[in-house]
């Protein structure tokens, strides 16, 4: 089976190789294999598979990570655009 | 396991003896600080749960047990979340439980309090002893609790304040699955209250091996799949969600269907707004079921791409089936309009997805929807052109 995969080239996380402390918990929590722990540091193995769910940077104890985190949800986009507010996953039950 | 009773394993029933309720609650039998729940537990303004089997004593005063069978009632209560009937309200009491006979030894694991979730851990548990602590996620399951907070930090902190579990356990790990990481510091847990987090695997039917392999977790286990049967299971609730709509669009069409030469015909509406549903409902019927079902073969990535494609076939080939009945305005408002519903369907699947991310969606919708509201405007034009 052809393997799914999202748009290239779209999502916000960042990491910064300075602040990093290879501790692994990045690599830990990351459900898409985003990251690999190579000589004692972190490195992004696999951006374009990341979902921006937030797990790395909530959980990395140094700051090194950064990324706009939300829900990957059209209906939860369009609430945030009708109501002005950050998108929402309170779309009647489907999500 | 340690059964070695006259009953065999779940799943082939053959009805030599009822379960014993030491059975049902999968308990191991080594400890006897256990005690059966009796109907008479119940107290002056509670009720005990169906789930409850026996109590556990602890430091911290008794404990609930829970049965790792599942009861027929729970099986269609999963149903009826899966075909999305009174979503709302599928909790369970946040807290401490007791699953077979936990000691002070026993691994401690995190969930939510959405009732599904909870079952789906009870049963895979069956035959473990282990403190289960749910957290108040609103019913919400462990992934989307995450990402909106309700399963998060503070509410582990609260719960393990709550549950005097410093005072249940002697040690201080807490097992939380690896979906709840969204919403979890695992070093802010820690500096808060000593207990150290650690992942588990994203499956809970995994945690048996998780537990038997001293907790350590394989690649597999901490990646997210997106298989065929999971995108198949999650498109009942998405038709189900949509029926306010389905059903006004359903009026709609046939009061359209009826204008015509003579103003407002009736047998009109009744032929053209039938002609019209059903056009819609292979637009969402490809959008919302064929689409996630063919996710992996259809062309491009964004999934409104995936959409207009399956839609755009499902079209041709409506109008091919129909040729000798349709006019070239009928034929282009049936192709038109099933690409665009089908494509606006397909693109709300990405809630339901798990390798979406949300600056993507945003991008794909920014393009797609004036396409999809292009396509649906010419075609319902060219439709109601057609009865003049």
């Amino acid at each position: 089976m052809p393997s799914l995969r999202y748009l290239e080239n779209v999502v916000t996380l960042r990491l910064n190789a300075e602040k990093c402390i290879g501790c692994g918990m990045c690599a830990e929590v990351c459900p898409h294999g985003v990251f690999t722990i190579e000589e004692g540091k972190a490195r992004l193995m696999d951006r374009n598979a990341c979902i921006e769910c937030g797990a790395c940077a909530g959980n990395c104890p140094v700051e090194a990570l950064s990324v706009k985190a939300g829900v990957g949800c059209a209906s939860a986009i369009i609430n945030g655009w009708l109501t002005g507010k950050q998108p929402s996953c309170d779309c009647g039950g489907s999500c | 396991m340690s059964e070695n009773r006259c009953c065999p394993p779940p799943g082939n029933e053959t009805s030599c003896c009822p379960p014993s309720p030491a059975d049902v609650c999968g308990s191991s039998g080594k400890n006897s600080e256990v005690s059966a729940a009796e109907p008479t537990d119940d107290r002056p303004g509670y009720k005990l749960w169906p789930f409850v089997c026996g109590w556990q004593d602890s430091p911290a005063g008794r404990i609930p047990q829970i049965a790792t069978r599942l009861t027929i009632a729970d099986i269609i209560g999963r149903w009826q979340m899966r075909w999305g009937f009174g979503r709302a309200r599928y909790s369970i009491a946040p807290g401490l439980y007791a699953i077979g006979s936990p000691s002070g030894d026993s691994p401690v694991l995190v969930t939510a309090n959405y009732k599904m979730t909870f079952d789906i851990v009870r049963r895979d548990m069956h035959g473990h002893d282990v403190w289960l602590l749910v957290l108040d996620t609103k019913g919400v399951n462990v992934w989307c609790a995450a990402g909106k907070g309700t399963f998060g930090t503070d509410e582990i902190l609260n719960q393990v304040h709550r549950a005097n579990l410093g005072e249940v356990v002697n040690h201080r790990t807490l097992i939380v699955p690896q979906l709840g990481a969204p919403g979890v510091a695992a070093h802010k847990v820690r500096k808060a209250c000593g207990f150290k987090v650690v992942y588990g695997p994203v499956r809970s039917r995994d945690l048996p091996d998780f537990l038997n392999n001293s907790m350590k977790v394989t690649p597999a286990m901490r990646r997210v799949t997106f298989s065929l049967s999971e995108r198949l299971i999650l498109t009942p609730v998405e038709l189900v969600s949509m029926w306010r709509h389905i059903l006004w669009s359903v009026l709609a069409l046939f009061i359209l269907g009826g204008i015509g030469p003579q103003i407002f015909s009736f047998s009109a509406a009744s032929i053209r707004g039938s002609a019209a549903v059903a056009a819609g409902l292979v637009g969402l019927l490809t959008g919302a079921v064929i689409v996630p079902l063919l996710l992996p073969w259809l062309p491009g990535r964004a999934f409104a791409k995936k959409g207009a494609a399956a839609g755009l076939a499902a079209g041709v080939f409506g109008a091919l089936v129909f040729i000798d009945s349709l006019r070239w305005l009928n034929t282009l408002a049936l192709i038109m309009t099933i690409t665009a519903i089908s494509s606006w369907c397909a693109m709300h699947f990405t809630g339901s997805s798990t390798f979406t991310s949300p600056s993507g969606v945003e991008k794909e919708m920014r393009k797609a929807i004036p396409g999809q509201a292009a396509a649906l405007l010419i075609g319902g034009l060219c439709w109601l052109a057609s009865a003049f």
